[in-house]
C-alpha cells in the first residue's frame, strides 16, 4: 500500500464530484485529500486524488471511474516525475512576547508566510508538499495551534506531457 | 412551441420505443396528459416497482431499451429495486421520473426525494433536466449510454415545469457525442491472435459463457468457436440459452448449484475461456481453487471486470459478438480434445442431475414436464430462489433471450412483472413465471395488471409453504432451526379468481402435464399453484466459500 496521486479530468457539471467521490465510498477507499477547480478546457475541471491503496486496488478504481460518463480522463502521475503543492492556512495562538518571535522565526524556517495579525494570535499560510505541512504544523503545536485549514494536494506532471482528453 | 411533455413523448417515439410501464401522480400529470392520446403504449401496473421490472424483462427478451416511468417521491424510490436489479445484469433500461418543479427543489416539498442522488449507485448514468431545452437531447442521450457499451439502466428526473414549459422546436443532434463515454467494440488484434494460440496449445479448455454473450446477440458466434475447436462450454445463470442445452458440448450451469460435470471440468481445465462474465462469488466459490491450473483468456467489453476477482492472462475488451467474429476469421481448426471430451462425457453420463420418482409432486419434476411441452418454444422467467434454481437446472433452454431472471441481484418479486415486459417483447409464444410461495407475494398485486391488461402469462407457482433457499441453508448449516422461514399455506386459485383470473391447484405428478397443457391452451393468464414436497432441496450444492468441485448432495466420485 502506498499513497497514489491521481489526476481526473471531469465534466464541470452539477454533480460531479458527487460521483466521483461516491464511487470511492462505495468501494471501500478512502480519499486521503482531494482539490477539485476549472482547468484550461472550458467546461471541465480537475479533480487531484490522493488515495491509499495497493496496486491492484488502484487499478480498479480507475477503471471504476472511467466508467463514469462524466469522466474524461483518469491518469495516476505516482510514477511520474511531478509537481505536488498543497497550501494550508494555521491560526496559532501568539501572546505578545517570546512565543511571537519564535513563531515568526519557524515561519522564515518553512518560507511560510504571515497574512493575518491580532493581538492573541497569527495566522500562517504555507505552501508544499503535505510532509512539510505536517512538519509545520508539528512544531507549531507546543504554541497552541486554535485552526488548520489545507487545500489538499495538487499535482502536475513535470516537462511537457499533460494529462488532456483523448488517447 | 412544444411543451416538455409532447417533446418528451415524441423523443421516445423518435427512439423505437413501443410500450412503457408506469404509474400516475401529481408531477407526472403534464406528462400523462400528452400521453392520453399518443400512439404510444402505457401499461398501468399496480406498483411502481413493477414497472421496473416489467421494462426490464420486456429488454432482456426483445434485446431493445426497456421503459419505465414514475412520479416523484414515493413513486420514484418504488423504482429503485428495479433499477438496482437491472443495473446488476447490465440490462438496458430508461427510467423516467417526475420531480416537484425546479423551483421547490431541495425545499423538501410534498413528494420529494432526491432520485438522481438515491440512484446514482445504481444507474449508469442519470440526470436531472432543469431546462425544457435540454430534454431532447438528454433522451437520445440516455437511449444511447443505456443500450451501447456495457449496458446499463439510465434515470431522467423530470421537475413539472420542465414538462409544463413550452419552448421551441429544437433540433435534435443527429449523433451522441460525449467526451467521457467512448466504449471499446473491436478487440485487440494482436491479443486475439496470442488468444488462438493458447486456445491450440490447450489439451483440457473450457468455455465458461455469461450475460455478455446474450447482451451481444453471439450465441452463433460462440457456437461456432466451439464446435470448430472443440472446446465444451459452461454458462453461468444468466449465460443459460446461449447455447442450445442439449448441445453435446454443452455442460450446463456452473458454480453453487451448477452442474457437477461443469465444476469438475472448470477444475480440472488447463485453459478457461472466460466470455462476457464477471468471476462473480456464487460462480466461482473460492477464487484461488477456481480453475487454478489454468491460462485464463477473458473478453468483455468493460475493462473493469477484467481482472477484477481473478488474475487473467490475456484480457481482450471487446464486445463478445466482434471479438468472436474476428476469432472465426483467423482460426485454424485444432484438434478435437477427444480424450477431454470424453472425460467429460464420463463425468456426464454418472453424475447427471437428479429428479427423485417416488410418486410424490417433486418441483424438479415440474420443472422437467414444462420443458418437454414447450419443447424451447416458450420464454421462461423466474423468481428468485429455489425455483430459480430448479428452472436453471432443469429446464432445457434452446434460445437466447428466452430465459429471464435476475442474476447479480437477486430480487423476489421480479418475475411476475419481469414476465408481462417479456410478453410484450414475445407476444407469439408462451411465457411462463415460475414462482415459489414467497417470491410470487412480493409483487402479488400485479394479478390486477395481467387481468386487466389481458396478458396472458402463465404463473407456476411451487408452493412448499418455505421461504425454500433460506430454510435450506437453516437445514443445512443452521442445525434445523427454521427461524421466521415458513409461510402459511396460501389458496393462489381463490386469490386468482378473485381477479378473474383462471386458475388450478395440482397435488400429484399425474396432474402436472394436464394441467400446464391446460395454462398453455387457455388464451388468457393462469395460475397453476403446485403443492410440492416441502422440504425438496437444491442440490448439488457447493457450500459458500468452499472450491466448486466440493459439492454436496452430488453423486459419490
Amino acid at each position: 500500500m502506498k499513497p497514489h496521486t491521481l489526476s481526473v479530468l471531469v465534466e464541470n457539471k452539477a454533480g460531479v464530484l458527487s460521483r466521483v467521490t461516491g464511487l470511492f465510498s462505495r468501494r471501500g477507499f478512502n480519499i486521503e485529500s482531494l482539490a477539485v477547480g476549472p482547468c484550461e478546457i472550458p467546461g471541465m475541471s480537475r479533480i487531484t486524488i490522493m488515495v491509499i491503496a495497493d496496486d491492484n486496488k488502484i487499478e480498479q478504481i480507475m477503471k471504476q471511474l472511467n466508467k463514469l460518463i462524466d469522466v474524461i480522463k483518469v491518469s495516476d502521475l505516482t510514477d511520474n516525475e511531478r509537481v505536488e503543492r498543497e497550501l494550508a492556512l494555521i491560526k496559532v495562538t501568539a501572546e505578545q512576547g517570546s512565543s511571537r518571535a519564535e513563531i515568526m522565526q519557524v515561519a522564515t524556517i518553512f518560507r511560510a508566510s504571515i497574512v493575518d495579525v491580532s493581538p492573541k494570535s497569527l495566522i500562517l499560510q504555507v505552501i508544499g508538499d503535505s510532509d512539510k505541512i505536517d512538519a509545520l504544523e508539528t512544531l507549531l503545536r507546543q504554541y497552541g495551534v486554535k485552526e488548520f485549514v489545507r487545500t489538499g494536494t495538487i499535482g502536475i506532471l513535470r516537462g511537457s506531457k499533460t494529462v488532456a482528453p483523448g488517447k | 412551441m412544444k411543451t416538455g411533455a409532447k417533446i418528451l413523448v415524441e423523443s421516445l417515439q423518435r427512439e423505437g420505443t413501443e410500450i412503457i410501464f408506469g404509474y400516475p401522480g401529481g408531477v407526472v400529470l403534464p406528462i400523462y396528459d400528452e400521453l392520453y392520446d399518443s400512439s404510444l403504449r402505457h401499461i398501468l401496473v399496480r406498483h411502481e416497482q413493477a414497472a421496473a421490472h416489467a421494462a426490464d424483462g420486456y429488454a432482456r427478451a426483445s434485446g431493445r431499451v426497456g421503459v419505465c416511468l414514475a412520479t416523484s417521491g414515493p413513486g420514484a424510490c418504488n423504482l429503485v429495486t428495479g433499477i438496482a436489479t437491472a443495473y446488476m445484469d447490465s440490462i438496458p433500461m430508461v427510467a423516467l421520473t417526475g420531480q416537484v418543479p425546479t423551483s421547490l427543489l431541495g425545499n423538501d416539498a410534498f413528494q420529494e426525494s432526491d432520485i438522481t442522488g438515491i440512484t446514482m449507485p445504481i444507474t449508469k448514468h442519470n440526470y436531472l433536466v432543469k431546462e425544457t431545452a435540454d430534454l431532447s437531447r438528454v433522451v437520445k442521450e440516455a437511449f444511447y449510454i443505456a443500450g451501447t457499451g456495457r449496458p446499463g439502466p439510465v434515470l431522467i428526473d423530470i421537475p413539472k415545469d420542465v414538462s409544463t414549459t413550452s419552448v421551441k422546436d429544437v433540433p435534435v443532434p443527429e449523433k451522441v457525442e460525449l467526451r467521457g463515454y467512448n466504449p471499446t467494440y473491436h478487440g485487440h488484434k494482436r491479443q486475439i491472435e496470442k488468444a488462438l494460440n493458447l486456445i491450440a496449445a490447450a489439451e483440457r479448455p473450457v468455455i465458461y459463457a455469461g450475460g455478455g454473450v446474450i447482451l451481444s446477440n453471439a450465441s452463433a458466434e460462440l457456437l461456432s468457436v466451439a464446435t470448430q475447436m472443440g472446446i465444451p462450454i459452461t454458462t453461468t445463470l444468466m449465460g443459460l440459452g446461449a447455447v442450445p442445452g442439449d448441445h453435446p458440448l454443452n455442460l450446463g450451469m456452473l458454480g453453487m448449484h451448477g452442474t457437477e460435470y461443469a465444476n469438475f471440468a472448470i477444475t480440472e481445465c488447463d485453459l478457461l475461456f472466460a466470455i462476457g462474465v464477471r468471476f462473480d462469488d456464487r460462480v466461482t466459490g473460492r477464487t484461488e481453487t477456481f480453475a487454478a491450473n489454468a491460462k485464463i483468456i477473458h473478453i468483455d467489453v468493460d475493462p473493469a471486470e477484467i481482472g477484477k476477482n481473478k488474475r487473467v492472462d490475456i484480457p481482450i475488451v471487446g464486445d463478445v459478438k466482434s471479438v468472436l467474429t474476428d476469432m472465426l476469421t483467423c482460426m485454424k481448426k485444432t484438434a478435437g480434445h477427444e480424450a477431454w471430451i470424453k472425460k467429460i462425457r464420463h463425468w456426464k453420463q454418472h453424475h447427471p442431475l437428479k429428479c427423485p420418482d417416488d410418486g410424490r409432486l417433486h418441483p424438479q419434476f415440474v420443472i422437467r414436464q414444462l420443458s418437454e411441452l414447450l419443447d424451447g418454444n416458450g420464454v421462461i422467467v423466474s423468481e428468485v430462489g429455489q425455483n430459480q434454481m430448479w428452472t436453471a437446472q432443469h429446464y432445457c433452454f434452446k434460445h437466447p433471450r428466452t430465459w429471464i431472471t435476475s442474476g447479480g441481484l437477486g430480487t423476489m418479486g421480479y418475475g411476475l412483472p419481469a414476465a408481462m415486459g417479456a410478453h410484450f417483447a414475445r407476444p407469439d409464444v408462451p411465457v411462463f413465471d415460475v414462482a415459489g410461495d414467497g417470491s410470487i407475494q412480493m409483487n402479488i398485486q400485479e394479478f390486477g395488471t395481467i387481468a386487466a391488461e389481458k396478458i396472458p402469462v402463465k404463473i407456476a407457482i411451487l408452493n412448499n409453504q418455505y421461504l425454500g433457499m433460506v430454510r435450506q441453508w437453516q437445514e443445512l448449516f443452521y442445525d434445523r432451526r427454521y427461524s421466521f422461514t415458513e409461510l402459511p399455506a396460501v389458496d393462489f386459485v381463490k386469490i386468482a379468481h378473485a381477479y378473474g383470473i383462471e386458475g388450478i391447484r395440482v397435488e400429484s405428478p399425474d396432474e402436472v402435464k394436464p394441467a400446464l397443457q391446460a395454462a398453455i391452451d387457455c388464451p388468457g393468464p393462469f395460475v397453476l399453484d403446485f403443492r410440492v414436497e416441502r422440504e425438496e432441496n437444491v442440490f448439488p450444492m457447493v457450500p459458500a466459500g468452499a472450491a466448486i468441485n466440493e459439492m454436496i448432495g452430488g453423486h459419490p466420485r
